[in-house]
């Protein structure tokens, strides 16, 4: 019965999601106007209606209703609860409901609170929400039905893939959709512009909401992805450019750059035509993410579908989005002007730059990840990897880092670099002594080492906006930009300390034997066996001793599930302030010995702290906006309302 | 005639019995003694594709092929072989799926031309902006 009533909301959703199109599009000719009224309401209730059916999803899944096949396909009756909630969206369909969901209640939310727009631009946005997330309603009902029912109900489900059964996956795939979704509501507002021909500064601040929360999400998402790679996959790296992770690092690095052109457009009316083409830019970024993880196209360790058929789907929405917006763009192209001038010295410049850099970042991801499909389809196999994009990317990274400890700190407009030299001559002597002194002290490696010079530099830099400010009348978003610079510099830290102080060590121990890492001494005290819901395993006590400090006790595993069979390796990690003891238990010799891998990375967990960093810098931003637009509208009602009574 | 049929048997089932039974290669689990040799191994691991598995190097690799293939690099490496020599005998056994570090080839050119027209295409739009500015 659940099942049948998920799926009847869900084509009730994909009904409606057609009426807010007509009726949207409708109401925009001189005739349709009459439509107009219906178009907020049906958006709310489409989008109850998709997080109805979602919801029916989850219970069938918390109930393990083994006659439905998503669930005897991806559920087990012995797993813990939080994964069979979680294993709703571990799988294609679910995953496609969650996004049709939440886009819905997005659009539904836009319909709600948005009053700042033009009623005609709103309404062509609604439009172009509904247009998007009809083909994905399609794409559901047509091609992926979660709820389609087995002929005959089975004993026991398949169970999840135990890589997924682990907390930070569960809340992964979930957080990068909300950051998906949040771009294409920024995409629909674009549409809704272009349309009306209202690109301009009302039309930022509409967006930026969703652009900065979308990014949010890109943002832990990412960060949670790297760590969870890095902890679970048992090999202590944490960023592969592995295809899945390039589709959404690209989304981030689109979203990134939208971030900062719409807020030059919001506040200085310029970059109009390049912010909306970034719009569009961004969420074909997310389309080609979900495309390449979806499709199955890349053979990857995080690929979990595998189905020819729906990627050629996904490919024709992600066509018809893209060409009709691009289409769109020419067809306005000139209508939309460029907006007010500025000079090369400015901060506008600065964020162009950062722009520019950034979207080049973007193009060489995007060639890098698909090149190798490219090639295949020719019948040639070719491999991309760090040793393309690491210096590839650097080329552009490192112009980018050194603009953006100059640029917050240029004013709108026109400024000179002479105003602001003696401010930055701060960083500047900081990345000259950060250099001098690891070329001394470390071994050489150029791009490690221009990292955590410029990560130096960028940290103290960072700040620098904040200096000679009345703390307690600055703006939030500014706090948001100094949180967030600061955070890139903290991850950026991580990263090249990873990848310059790393020590591994690989043995082959007997029990009672110790061995050393970087300042650690371990000893294999014991080995022992553990059970868990759906587990067995062997476990590893290593006494860890950080040089003469009280030994602390890291327990790596070498699980084995028993639904579906599988052995996975569960790392332990002890951290400390200046890095990270990393220890996996491998396979037993024949002679008694246990295989282990050590690994002592100094600083690496900055990495994460700084992604959250950055996380937070962006909520900052988006407390700052919504409370400053809260404000104006409460202004501005209670100006209606005096008007109103003296009026009378 | 039994003792026959003993051997027999044993021939058939000594290459299948190989595939496991087979101890993993010396260096597949075991660093170098000389670090900075380690080290050069390691870097050059990195970059080398495991066959078996998707998208991972065979220094992160469980498979007992990247293992045989890391015994194999540990064991050239200290025999002073040169690292990129150690990449094309790689490449020639197993073709250029094998690196992650593309070589510049016929096949592979765009990805080494896209770059630089990126750098190209961001130079004119950046002085095409600016140059508007100036003349404004």
């Amino acid at each position: 019965m659940i099942a049948e009533f998920g799926l009847a909301a869900l084509w009730f959703a994909a009904a409606l999601a057609a009426l807010q199109l007509i009726a949207g599009s409708l109401a925009l000719t001189s005739r349709g106007a009459g439509f107009a009224g219906i178009v907020r309401p049906v958006a709310v209730v489409q989008g109850l209606l998709a997080l109805t059916s979602f919801a029916a999803l989850i219970t069938l899944f918390m109930r393990t209703d083994l006659s439905v096949k998503l669930v005897a396909m991806n559920s087990h009756s012995a797993k813990p609860l939080i994964y069979k909630f979680a294993g709703t969206w571990g799988n294609h369909e679910g995953s496609m409901l969650l996004w049709v969901a939440v886009m819905g209640l997005a659009g539904g939310f836009v319909a709600l609170v948005e009053r700042r727009l033009r009623e005609e631009t709103l309404l062509a946005t609604l439009a172009g929400q509904a247009f998007v997330s009809l083909g994905f309603y399609v794409f559901l009902l047509l091609a992926s039905n979660p709820f389609e029912r087995l002929p005959q109900p089975v004993a026991e489900g398949q169970g999840l893939n135990p890589l997924l059964q682990d907390l930070g996956l569960a809340f992964h795939p979930p957080t990068l959709y909300l950051g998906y979704v949040g771009l294409s509501i920024a995409f629909s507002f674009a549409i809704g512009a272009l349309v009306t021909r209202e690109v301009g500064p009302a039309f930022a601040r509409a967006m930026r909401p969703w652009v900065l929360g979308a990014w949010i999400f890109l943002t832990l998402g990412i960060t949670a992805g790297s760590f969870w790679a890095y902890y679970e996959l048992g090999w202590g790296g944490w960023w592969f450019w592995d295809p899945v992770e390039n589709a959404s690092l690209m989304p981030w690095l689109a979203a990134t750059a939208l971030l900062h052109s719409c807020s030059v457009l919001a506040s200085r009316n310029a970059l109009r035509a390049w912010t909306v083409m970034l719009g569009v830019v961004a969420f074909s970024m997310s389309m080609v993410g979900t495309f390449l993880v979806r499709s199955g196209i890349l053979t990857s360790v995080h690929a979990f579908a595998v189905d020819p058929r729906r990627g050629s789907f996904i490919l024709a929405l992600l066509a018809i989005y893209i060409g009709g917006a691009l289409t769109l763009f020419a067809l306005r192209a000139s209508t939309v002007t460029e907006g007010e001038r500025f000079s090369p010295t400015s901060r506008e410049a600065g964020l162009v730059f950062n722009n520019v850099m950034l979207s080049a970042i973007l193009g060489i991801v995007l060639i890098g990840t698909l090149y190798p499909l490219v090639t295949e389809a020719f019948g040639e196999k070719v491999s991309v990897g760090p040793p393309y994009f690491n210096p590839m990317a650097a080329l552009f990274v490192i112009p980018m880092l050194l603009v953006m400890t100059a640029g917050p700190l240029l004013r709108w407009r026109r400024d000179s670099l002479r105003r602001i030299a003696p401010a930055l001559a701060i960083p500047a002597l900081i990345v000259g002594a950060a250099l001098l002194a690891l070329t001394v002290y470390a071994p050489l490696k150029l791009l490690p080492l221009l990292g955590m010079a410029l990560a130096a530099g960028l940290a103290v830099a960072s700040f620098l906006p904040l200096r000679g400010r009345n703390l307690r009348r600055t703006p939030l978003p500014v706090f948001g930009m100094v949180v967030a610079h600061f955070g890139i510099a903290v991850a950026l830290f991580g990263v090249a300390c990873d990848s310059m102080f790393s020590v591994e060590r690989l043995l082959a121990a007997r029990v009672g034997e110790t061995t050393q890492v970087g300042p650690w001494t371990i000893r294999l005290a014991a080995v022992e066996p553990v059970a868990g819901p759906n587990w067995t395993a062997l476990e590893a006590q290593l006494r860890a001793q950080y040089k003469d400090n009280a030994p602390i006790l890291a327990a790596p595993q070498s699980r084995t599930f028993w639904a579906p069979p599988q052995t996975t390796s569960e790392s332990a990690l002890v951290t400390r302030w200046n890095g990270q003891l990393y220890t996996v238990l491998g396979e037993a010799a024949d002679d008694g010995r246990w295989q282990l891998r050590l690994w002592w990375k100094p600083f690496v967990p900055m990495i994460w702290y700084g992604g959250v960093l950055i996380a937070l810098g962006g909520v900052l931003a988006l407390i700052g906006r919504v409370w400053a637009d809260l404000k104006r509208i409460i202004a501005r009602d209670k100006i209606a309302y005096r008007r109103a009574r003296q009026g009378r | 005639m039994r003792r026959l049929l003993v051997i027999v048997l044993l021939i058939f089932a000594a290459p299948l019995g190989a595939q496991d039974l087979l101890p993993p290669a010396p260096y597949a689990n075991r660093q170098l003694d000389n670090p900075a040799l380690e080290a050069k191994a390691q870097a050059l691991m990195e970059t080398l594709r495991c066959l078996k598995c998707q998208s991972q190097s065979i220094a992160d690799s469980d498979a007992p092929m990247a293992g045989d293939m890391r015994s194999q690099v540990r064991q050239r490496i200290a025999a002073g072989q040169d690292p990129e020599a150690i990449r094309g005998w790689l490449v020639e056994r197993y073709g250029d799926y094998v690196t992650y570090a593309p070589r510049m080839s016929a096949l592979t050119w765009p990805l080494f031309a896209a770059p630089l027209g990126l750098l190209a295409l961001a130079a004119v739009l950046l002085r095409r902006r600016f140059k508007r500015v100036g003349s404004a």
